[in-house]
């Protein structure tokens, strides 16, 4: 096991080198040149120009920019940004766990409903329930994320009054963050019906953005089951005379799980563009948003090093996911 | 016994009430995007200003409410020698610095203030000039004080003066800009003996109506009511800005209760605000003009005829209707009319594409083919620079001149706009950062603006008009300075370096219940004189 995990670490070195590598050029082949966004209509003079850029350091040859930047990230510096001129580090510590909460919740509900929903479907093939879900995962897969989240907030925050529109806690909740997972500062605060009003706050975004990976884990989960619905241990064990329930709970789903936990791995890099939308509708305050706004901005500090710290947050849970993916089937373990 | 039980549970409804805490009047604004910083001089936005320069702090000088005139602040009195080159101002006494958990003032604001708040921009040596890296001052250098302020001296205690290198009209109007916001020179030596010098940017200490309270990054600013703020006390307890970047949901938190007051409505949601009773709407005509600008150095666009005949082409209003839906006023000078000096003797260009063609005709233009360029972006002045563009390119078509529309990126946009050579007609605009004539006109029209590094997308250099701004900045008195801008819009409509589009409007809107609110023409968003009723 050790093994295995020290494998899957050492593979994370030469990914990191090339998404610092993309990340880094991703922003300078955009057009548009930041410190002429920061002057807006006005114009600057050609001096003032590049004294401003020499300030930056983009006057120098784009590969000595490339190496300083290796360099300073070392020495664990992420830079400054442009437009805030505070540490990109300490920006997206801050951003990082609303996102975090944002991901996680929504990835529980595709999970929690998706796989049953699968399940049942590849049970009762062909039937009505079966017609329904795969055909509502389908319209799900292709919602337009803000038209969705928009809709859902006219109807359940406007008109129904049942939920809050946006933001993460009722404002008149107010406690210094200490994890900064709301739901987690809410408890500790210690303040009556915080927790509550954090978990109504959760609940529109977490639908909007478990929309699409509900759908696609919802589909795969069917599939994989009845792949393996027709394999011949499964025949067996019902010929054997063993409980339908017992065939499917533990012979046919754990199987199952497989090819649907690796699904639920890659939804992660899903749920992270699908944040950027959802945290631009909902006002939620996490880094989805914050990399849109840098980008629009040319705020290079930021986009190349908030990439480099979003992948490899990716890659913290995709390994986390490897790791239970080996849990589940030994012979990955063992190979 | 009847009349008994009655007292008594009038007694008891008493004492429930009144032991019942007053209930802390709060206040939150649905605002539009996340501040940069809260030290108000390095940064451009007015976002910014709206969460740091408007509730925290104050200036030498102030824009009156609801105008672009100039009022004490800081300042109680000013005196401005013959020359024009001396400014004296007389501070206010026992303005009280708020304080904050790392620091407590000592002393009442003075004169060091004011030195260290201009010094800190405008000298590199000052140690405060670059307290965070990469920190630069972009107004305090486009305003052009760097070259304009020789000194700033301390007469006493409560008295500063401020030596120019030249005569400046628009002076005044500039320091009450925020980026000449006044900082604590005590709360800066503070942070610097504990060693902590970005505070000065993340916890702000100034002399407003609003203290600081907290920022939590892209979500929520709190601010409480300075109790020892030297203006009329604000009448909300609580201030809270609840960062919201989307128009539509911003829209939903008002409607929810969420908020009391938003910027920015989308266009299309303005006749549902209108409709919905627990909304009501404000609406002012904004500081600013959107234009079509002729590159007049290049042919066939040097000639005035072939500028006046396109002019003469494009139905204005139209634009209004379909691009602004409304929410707007066509332009027919290069400021907007809520600006003094706004000329309204002069005759726009009328729409006669009959008289247009015959214009072109005798220009000895025909077959022309030009590009009209339109920006990516939407802007305060301009809702959809495409649709307007589309709009101009059918009524050329009419007049037998093709039309192409292009677009850049936002900053190349803004940078290739600029060069010499450029083609065709750009649609750009403007926003007014002082209310001063000259910030429209010099800025956009002069010849000094019109080289590189300038924003004369024109080019147009016309000797007479730039005579003219440069007398008007220097005369001090306001009628003078008037008839001069007056005469400036009369040469600029005759040559007709633009075509004039509009001045859009601004909307506002706020629960019923929100009283005192003042739109400001420069677009600031301030809540000082805010109140709740019921």
């Amino acid at each position: 096991m050790i093994r295995f995990i020290l494998g899957k670490l050492l593979y994370l070195v030469p990914t990191f080198l090339g998404i610092t590598l993309i990340a880094f050029g991703f922003v300078r082949v955009l057009p548009g040149d930041p410190v002429l966004l920061m002057a807006g209509e006005r114009g600057l003079t050609p001096e003032r120009h590049a004294e401003l850029s020499a300030q930056l350091g983009f006057d120098k040859p784009v590969w000595m920019q490339y190496l300083d930047f290796l360099g300073r990230l070392l020495h664990g510096d992420f830079g400054i940004s442009l437009v805030t001129k505070k540490p990109v580090l300490t920006e997206f510590m801050a951003l990082f766990p609303a996102t975090v909460e944002l991901g996680f919740c929504a990835i529980v509900i595709a999970t929690l409903i998706g796989v049953p929903v699968g399940v049942i479907a590849a049970i009762r093939r062909g039937s009505w329930f079966d017609q329904v879900s795969m055909t509502t995962a389908l319209v799900g897969f292709s919602m337009p994320i803000f038209w969705w989240g928009l809709l859902l907030i006219i109807l359940f925050s406007g008109i129904l009054q049942w939920t809050p529109v946006s933001g993460r806690i009722s404002l008149m909740y107010f406690f210094p963050p200490v994890t900064g997972f709301m739901l987690i500062d809410s408890l500790l605060s210690g303040q009556e019906g915080a927790f509550r009003s954090a978990l109504s706050h959760l609940i529109l975004p977490s639908v909007v953005l478990a929309t699409i990976p509900l759908a696609v884990i919802a589909r795969q989960t069917r599939s994989a089951m009845l792949e393996v619905m027709g394999e011949d241990y499964v025949r067996t064990a019902r010929a054997k005379g063993m409980a339908p329930a017992r065939v499917v709970g533990v012979h046919a789903l754990r199987n199952a799980m497989i090819p649907v936990v690796t699904t639920i791995g890659l939804q992660i890099g899903v749920l992270m563009a699908g944040a950027i939308l959802t945290e631009t509708i909902f006002s939620w305050p996490g880094i989805g948003k914050w990399m849109i706004d840098s980008i629009s901005r040319r705020d290079y500090p930021v986009v190349q090093s908030g990439l480099l710290l979003i992948a490899v947050l990716v890659m913290v849970v995709n390994l986390i996911v490897d790791l239970t993916y080996g849990l589940i089937n030994p012979r990955i373990r063992h190979r | 016994m009847k009349r008994l039980s009655r007292s008594l549970l009038a007694a008891s409804a008493l004492a429930l009430v009144s032991a019942m805490p007053v209930a802390a009047k709060t206040f939150v604004y649905c605002s539009e995007a996340s501040p940069e910083g809260f030290d108000p001089a390095p940064y451009t936005a007015g976002t910014t200003f709206d969460a740091s320069a408007h509730p925290v702090y104050n200036r030498l000088v102030e824009f009156k409410k609801g105008t672009t005139e100039v009022e004490p602040g800081l300042a109680e009195s000013w005196e401005v020698s013959e020359d024009g080159l001396e400014y004296t101002f007389h501070l206010r006494k026992g303005v009280k610095w708020q304080s904050n958990d790392v620091f407590t003032p000592t002393r009442d604001f003075n004169a060091d203030d004011v030195i260290f708040s201009y010094d800190r921009q405008g000298n590199k040596d000052n140690p405060w000039h670059e307290y965070i890296a990469g920190i630069t001052y972009e107004y305090y250098t486009a305003m052009e004080m760097p070259s304009l302020i020789k000194s700033v001296e301390k007469v006493d205690d409560n008295t500063v003066k401020f030596v120019l290198t030249r005569p400046e009209a628009p002076f005044m109007a500039n320091i009450a800009m925020p980026f000449a916001s006044i900082v604590s020179k005590e709360y800066a030596d503070a942070l610097e003996k504990a060693g902590t010098r970005e505070d000065f940017n993340n916890k702000p200490i100034g002399t407003g109506p609003f203290t600081f309270v907290a920022y939590q990054k892209d979500a929520v600013i709190r601010y409480a009511k300075n109790a020892d703020y030297w203006g009329e006390a604000p009448k909300i307890d609580d201030l809270v800005f609840a960062i919201t970047p989307d128009a539509a949901v911003r829209l939903q938190k008002l409607k929810a209760g969420e908020c009391q007051l938003m910027p920015y409505p989308a266009p299309a949601d303005l006749a549902a605000i209108k409709e919905d009773p627990n909304l009501k709407l404000d609406e002012q005509a904004g500081l600013n003009v959107a234009y079509l600008a002729y590159n007049t150095t290049m042919k066939p666009f040097d000639d005035v005829r072939v500028r006046k005949a396109l002019n003469m082409a494009v139905n204005k209003q139209a634009i209004i209707d379909a691009v602004f839906q409304g929410a707007g006023q066509v332009a027919k000078n290069p400021i907007p009319p809520t600006m003094w000096s706004y000329n309204d003797a002069v005759q726009d260009d009328p729409y006669d594409p009959e008289a247009a063609k015959k214009l072109l005709e005798e220009a000895g233009v025909s077959d022309l083919s030009m590009n009209i360029w339109a920006m990516p972006v939407q802007r305060p002045y301009m809702p959809n620079a495409r649709r307007t563009a589309e709009l101009m390119q059918e009524d050329f078509a009419k007049i037998g001149v093709k039309a192409e529309i292009v677009s850049y990126e936002w900053g190349e946009y803004l940078k290739k706009s600029m060069e010499p050579g450029r083609d065709g007609a750009v649609i750009l605009g403007w926003t007014g950062d002082n209310g001063d004539p000259d910030n429209f006109m010099g800025v956009l029209l002069s010849c000094a603006s019109a080289g590189e590094g300038g924003a004369n997308r024109a080019f147009w250099c016309n000797e007479d008009f730039s005579a003219l701004l440069s007398k008007a900045k220097q005369v001090s008195d306001p009628a003078e300075r008037t008839k001069l801008y007056e005469e400036a819009q009369v040469i600029f409509k005759d040559q007709a370096p633009w075509l004039t589009i509009a001045h859009s409007t601004q909307y506002v809107p706020m629960a019923k219940n929100v009283e005192g609110f003042v739109m400001s023409p420069l677009g600031d968003f301030t809540f000082e004189t805010v109140d709740l009723t019921e």
